[in-house]
């Protein structure tokens, strides 16, 4: 019973990662719906920006701040010069370009800072906390996760800002008709994920140690929490990341040898879709004809 | 996506040069390739057939694939797994009963295509991007199925097998014969996509593909052409897969990891996602392109690699294949213009 807590509480470490990813990846949907399969290597080399920087002597919580606002940035001027060409391409383009992106990302990193696997430091220790339920990190990683989250839910719920990138993404014509300029609240919604996406990568780092390959796996798990939890619905995406995150744990633990624990997690998570076709939360599209 | 007109291949205009309709020309065109095709491998060495001979395995392959993604419109980000059973096929059965290598190829279609449909059942319900992400699935299980069963599969060492040699009423070298094999089955494969892509069946995967609902209204059981759909798709490739075990007289999990489906799919679009020939370019494109970004720049290729992806996207958004469709239809109607302008003072 102790281990059964034990194991969904690290389930929901890994969790609140994947959640944090998924996220990025229905803010861009929702705006331009296609899924960025990018999203995972920007991350990586966020990390790796954040890596230097504490390497050159930076404190931590200053490197993280600045890799955020980089990668912010950084996301901003990939929608402006790379994606905006693309945007009236046929959807498999653009997934095409997303491609594109992905390699360039993992290969640069691959040469910038080498393929040998790295340690990252985590800022929350490794002390065992409430009877050995939780470590220190695990709880850290939830607790800035939530941060984040509600952060951007405050964002788009009560400011004028989120108001217009939300009306850009829901009905683009409407929105500039009414001043707002829609290319642009594309580009900060590219900037916003860019910046989750580094936190997340930041936070799983210390766990599955730095080197241009970590995100791939991560990247899978948060698409699929994002489709279970309905790509339609942020608040779906972060409940689906934390359930994939779970399923993860419970099933290499309990259920099967860990070399098939990625193949089983996704046929449980298959399992699901066929028989909810449009994820947990996510609203049935209904086709006009 | 593509609209359907241009899959049609259509030629209202029926414009004509030197007396040949555009159909004519398009089939003397074929012709050429295949000309180009025959004597090919006895102008280049060993090494070079071997990588044309993939080159065709992979056009195989992405066949398939342009038939289920870019005609019946369902993605499949997974076909590098039924690549891989077609290969493990081949390979199993020629190492564990020793079956010839040619009786092999066959299975291996037919297994493919039975593992497909049932595949393509699932997929009923699922449509984008929840079919993308359950297609790659299946890509990233694969090696580690593979993997687990060692006992079939000999485990993450694969299975070495002896590469097949030329039969001797046709002795023209070990790399020219699979060459020459690849070829004659290419040839094949693409004949009968063609004539499957034209037919009434070709017609409804496209239509519900374009439009689900008006297809079902004209009589189209659309769950019985998407399983087969799937099934025929992923005969192809894993006919392609057998080839590509034979040729490499190898296989191992590790050549069909994930990033193999990924190339697939980077092949069709590049080559042209709902066009016959795109298959063709798609295969010399994930066949050469690495190499050529590895000429360029030693420590980061792939970078290289992902740029020239860009380039294409941006430069040709329909894929090449799409790209010379337009552009031939283009020069078509401007010589039509001309004809109908020198023609008008006269009449």
């Amino acid at each position: 019973m102790e281990q059964l807590v034990q194991q969904i509480l690290s389930g929901l470490a890994t969790g609140a990662v994947y959640a944090s990813l998924a996220l990025a990846l229905v803010m861009i949907y929702q705006a331009t719906e296609s899924v960025n399969f990018a999203q995972g290597e920007m991350a990586m080399f966020s990390t790796y920006i954040a890596w230097s920087l504490v390497q050159a002597g930076l404190p931590f919580w200053l490197a993280f701040l600045l890799t955020v606002a980089v990668s912010f940035l950084g996301g901003v001027l990939i929608e402006r010069i790379l994606i905006r060409p693309v945007e009236a391409a046929p959807v498999l383009s653009q997934v095409i370009v997303f491609i594109g992106l992905l390699v360039i990302f993992n290969s640069t990193a691959g040469w910038i800072f080498t393929y040998t696997v790295q340690e990252f430091p985590s800022p929350f220790g490794d002390v065992p906390l409430l009877g050995d339920m939780i470590t220190s990190s695990e709880l850290g990683v939830i607790g800035v996760t939530l941060v984040v989250l509600t952060l951007l839910y405050v964002f788009f719920r009560f400011t004028p800002l989120g108001f217009a990138m939300r009306a850009a993404a829901q009905n683009p014509g409407s929105a500039r008709l009414v001043g707002i300029r829609v290319g642009w609240m594309l580009a900060l919604g590219w900037g916003l994920a860019a910046a989750v996406g580094a936190v997340a990568g930041i936070m799983v780092a210390p766990v599955l140690f730095l080197d241009p390959n970590m995100m791939s796996g991560v990247l899978l798990y948060a698409f699929a929490g994002a489709l279970l939890g309905g790509i339609s619905s942020p608040g779906g995406a972060v409940v689906g990341g934390l359930i994939v995150g779970v399923l993860e744990n419970l099933v290499g633990t309990y259920l099967i040898p860990t070399e098939l624990k990625l193949t089983v997690a996704l046929a449980v998570i298959i399992i699901i879709l066929v028989v909810r076709p449009s994820g947990l939360f996510g609203t049935v599209m209904v086709k006009r004809v | 996506m593509v609209d359907a007109g241009k899959i049609a291949n259509a030629d209202l205009t029926g414009s004509s040069a030197a007396g040949l309709s555009s159909d004519g020309w398009r089939r003397l065109g074929v012709l050429a390739v295949i000309a180009v095709a025959l004597v090919l491998p006895w102008l280049f060495s060993n090494y070079h057939v071997f990588q044309f001979t993939l080159a065709m395995i992979y056009a195989i392959a992405l066949l398939g694939l342009n038939l289920l993604t870019g005609y019946n419109g369902q993605i499949s980000l997974g076909h590098g797994a039924f690549f891989a059973i077609g290969g493990y096929t081949t390979a199993i059965l020629m190492h564990r009963w020793g079956v010839p290598y040619y009786l092999t190829i066959a299975p291996a279609g037919l297994l493919s295509f039975a593992i497909g449909v049932l595949f393509g059942l699932p997929a009923l319900r699922l449509e984008g991007l929840y079919l993308a992400l359950v297609t790659f699935s299946l890509a990233v299980a694969i090696p580690q199925i593979l993997k687990y069963f060692d006992s079939w599969t000999g485990g993450s060492q694969g299975i070495l097998l002896a590469k097949p040699a030329a039969p001797a009423w046709f002795p023209v070298g070990t790399d020219r014969w699979h060459y020459y094999l690849a070829l004659a089955i290419l040839l094949l494969v693409f004949w009968a996509g063609r004539n499957l892509l034209r037919s009434r069946t070709g017609r409804a995967l496209v239509a519900i593909r374009d439009h689900p609902i008006s297809a079902v209204a004209m009589g189209v059981n659309p769950a019985l052409y998407k399983t087969m759909a799937f099934g025929v798709s992923a005969l192809m490739t894993g006919i392609a897969g057998s080839l590509a075990a034979l040729a490499t007289a190898f296989v191992a999990p590790d050549s069909f990891s994930p990033f193999l489906s990924i190339s697939f799919i980077v092949g069709s679009v590049v080559g042209g996602i709902a066009t016959i020939s795109g298959a063709v370019f798609g295969g010399i494109f994930i066949q050469f392109v690495p190499n050529v970004a590895s000429d360029i720049s030693d420590a980061a290729p792939w970078a290289i690699y992902g740029l020239f992806l860009l380039a294409f996207m941006y430069l040709m958004p329909q894929g090449i294949a799409g790209t010379l469709g337009e552009l031939c239809r283009r020069l078509a109607a401007a010589r039509a213009a001309t004809m109908a302008s020198r023609r008008g003072p006269l009449e």
